[in-house]
């Protein structure tokens, strides 16, 4: 199934980066070489095989119910490209 | 006596045991070496004030008779996918341009609570996403080993990747060991283009808190050193149960390096037909052989094992890899954290951000990882994949039936120049065809350096042992290594 440059268009929004439109063809061609190498999982019978969910079996430790993080405020903000009044900011979002 | 920074981590312990040399002069002949090797772009961020101070505390300690263990006084790089508090920590992206991190990752601070220097962070391809360290936004790292012949004679290396950088440093004794990082090969090729060892154990042995996520389902670290015993010293400090990752495995941590008794009679050595691929170098092929034979002549038995869905791996991986990926790199939005680039509105300003943060094969995998989760592929691409992995998973489980560890290559060639397989995306991910599989499934592995190739490059063998076979990987490691005698330099 190969892809057109809409679906590239399509998934490039999906995945928030943004592409001009002259880089289209050319990505797609890319993807599908890669996709293409990609189908020949097909060959393998998987019929009845369960995914893998897990990669070591290991039996699921659970923590304490208890409140163990919190009041890093600034540690959080630390790094911000643009922290206000102890917020995160983005450009305007509701006119 | 030899150059401080020729010693092995368990030479140099020795040394500051009975107090030969201070942790202080280590340190400093470490990062008098690093000043002379700036060319190789194997740093990306160093820290000397720290070092230094880190080589005092040690020196204290050791005064005290309280010295932490053998790491203690160790100087080591970091590989720049851990964070580190308050030390420029990038994952070799542009997206994470300026981050300090306001915490440690649990194994750097493993290593830092046994003693161990930080000497800086070191080089990788961007997000850990690629075999040649070419994709870092700070530039390739150079292979210290240069062709003595053929067509990459007098040609810069690569020195493999992700976790180049680190190999990189390691063999040309600029750190004693580092930390790596290994997703589908990522500390083993790597460890064999620059002639060290590279060992990545079994998933979920070392913590994940803190480690940049690239695939969280195969992402595992682990160390880069110069011989078996210090990889074994080193992952001893890295590794154990953390409650702040919630696949780390909560199991007993055996004494590695005493599982090095050089003693491996009757042991069960399987070589996997499926290896032999068409196109191998025969002297890879060869290599392989040698090994085997090395083996033998230790009191193995070889075993011919079958592992079917080898090819099947590679492909698998190119999906279940990028899948993750395009999820975990969904966090680079320019509001929390690093690179921002303004846009119209919100949307456009995470897709400015993203297109000028991530470089190209970081944007092809998150891309590829969005598409095969999208609605309408996800049964086609990843729960298919996911299926094939269940199937290698139970190839080896097949496998330890018959024997108890296995000896492969570890990658298809020695390194190759900058710049080529540049094109090729396939071609650059067919590095890892014998590293993937072992990742697919969790398993411990390990890469020894064995030989050099026609060209004068080194090559390494690989062996993969059951999930927390350690013990049985570095005593086989350790056979392989002093039956080699690998001495050869860059």
């Amino acid at each position: 199934m190969a892809l057109d440059t809409d679906t590239v268009r399509r998934i490039a929004r999906l995945a928030r980066i943004h592409v001009d439109d002259g880089e289209l063809a050319p990505l797609a061609d890319e993807l599908n070489n890669i996709l293409g190498w990609i189908e020949q999982l097909d060959e393998v019978d998987t019929e009845g095989v369960a995914p893998m969910t897990s990669v070591v079996e290991m039996v699921q430790r659970l923590r304490a119910d208890e409140v163990n993080d919190g009041d890093l405020q600034e540690d959080v903000l630390a790094n911000a490209p643009d922290p206000a009044d102890g917020f995160f900011t983005v450009p305007k979002v509701v006119e | 006596m030899s150059a401080l920074t020729d010693l092995t981590i368990a030479q140099a312990g020795d040394g500051l045991d009975k107090g030969e040399f201070t942790a202080r002069e280590l340190t400093d002949a470490y990062l008098s070496a690093m000043a002379d090797a700036q060319a190789l772009n194997a740093y990306t961020a160093e820290t000397p004030d720290r070092a230094c101070a880190m080589a005092d505390a040690s020196d204290a300690r050791r005064a005290k008779g309280a010295a932490a263990g053998p790491l203690d006084g160790i100087p080591l790089a970091i590989k720049d996918l851990f964070c580190t508090e308050g030390v420029l920590s990038t994952a070799g992206s542009h997206i994470l341009d300026g981050f300090e991190p306001r915490y440690e990752s649990t194994v750097t601070q493993n290593l830092w609570d046994a003693g161990a220097v930080m000497l800086g962070k070191v080089n990788m391809d961007e997000f850990a996403m690629g075999s040649a360290n070419i994709t870092s936004h700070y530039g390739p790292t150079i292979n210290p080993w240069k062709a003595k012949s053929g067509d990459a004679a007098g040609k810069d290396l690569v020195p493999g990747g992700s976790s180049g950088g680190s190999a990189a440093a390691v063999a040309a004794r600029i750190a004693a060991g580092a930390t790596g990082t290994d997703t589908g090969g990522s500390i083993r090729q790597p460890g064999a283009f620059c002639g060290i060892v590279g060992m990545k154990p079994t998933y979920g042995r070392c913590s994940r808190w803190g480690v940049i996520a690239f695939a969280s389902s195969l992402d595992q670290a682990g160390p880069l050193a110069r011989t078996v015993e210090d990889s074994a010293l080193m992952l001893q400090a890295m590794a154990g149960y953390d409650p702040k990752d919630s696949t780390s495995i909560d199991q007993p941590m055996p004494d590695f390096a005493a599982a090095l008794t050089g003693d491996i009679r009757g042991l069960r050595v399987g070589v996997p037909a499926e290896y032999r691929m068409d196109g191998t170098p025969p002297e890879i092929e060869a290599l392989w052989q040698q090994g085997i034979d090395w083996l033998r002549d230790a009191g193995a038995a070889i075993v011919d094992i079958s592992l079917p869905h080898t090819k099947y791996a590679l492909p698998a991986y190119y999906i279940v890899a990028p899948a993750e990926a395009s999820s975990n790199l969904a966090r680079y939005d320019g509001v929390r954290y690093g690179l921002r680039v303004e846009g119209e509105d919100l949307t456009d300003t995470y897709e400015r951000t993203r297109a000028a943060g991530f470089g190209a094969e970081v944007q092809r995998r998150i891309m590829i990882g969005t598409y095969v989760l999208s609605a309408g592929y996800y049964d086609a691409y990843y729960l298919k994949a996911q299926r094939v992995r269940t199937r290698i998973a139970d190839d080896f489980r097949n496998a330890w039936d018959s024997c108890d560890v296995i000896l492969t290559p570890t990658t298809p060639s020695a390194a190759f120049a900058i710049g080529e397989k540049m094109d090729d995306p396939i071609a650059m991910y067919l590095n890892d065809i014998f590293t993937v599989p072992a990742s697919m499934a969790g398993l411990p592995a390990i890469s020894v350096p064995a030989g050099l190739s026609g060209d004068g490059l080194p090559l390494g063998l690989h062996l993969i042992a059951p999930a927390f076979g350690e013990e049985t990987l570095f005593r086989t490691a350790g056979v392989l290594e002093d039956a080699a005698a690998f001495d050869a330099r860059p």
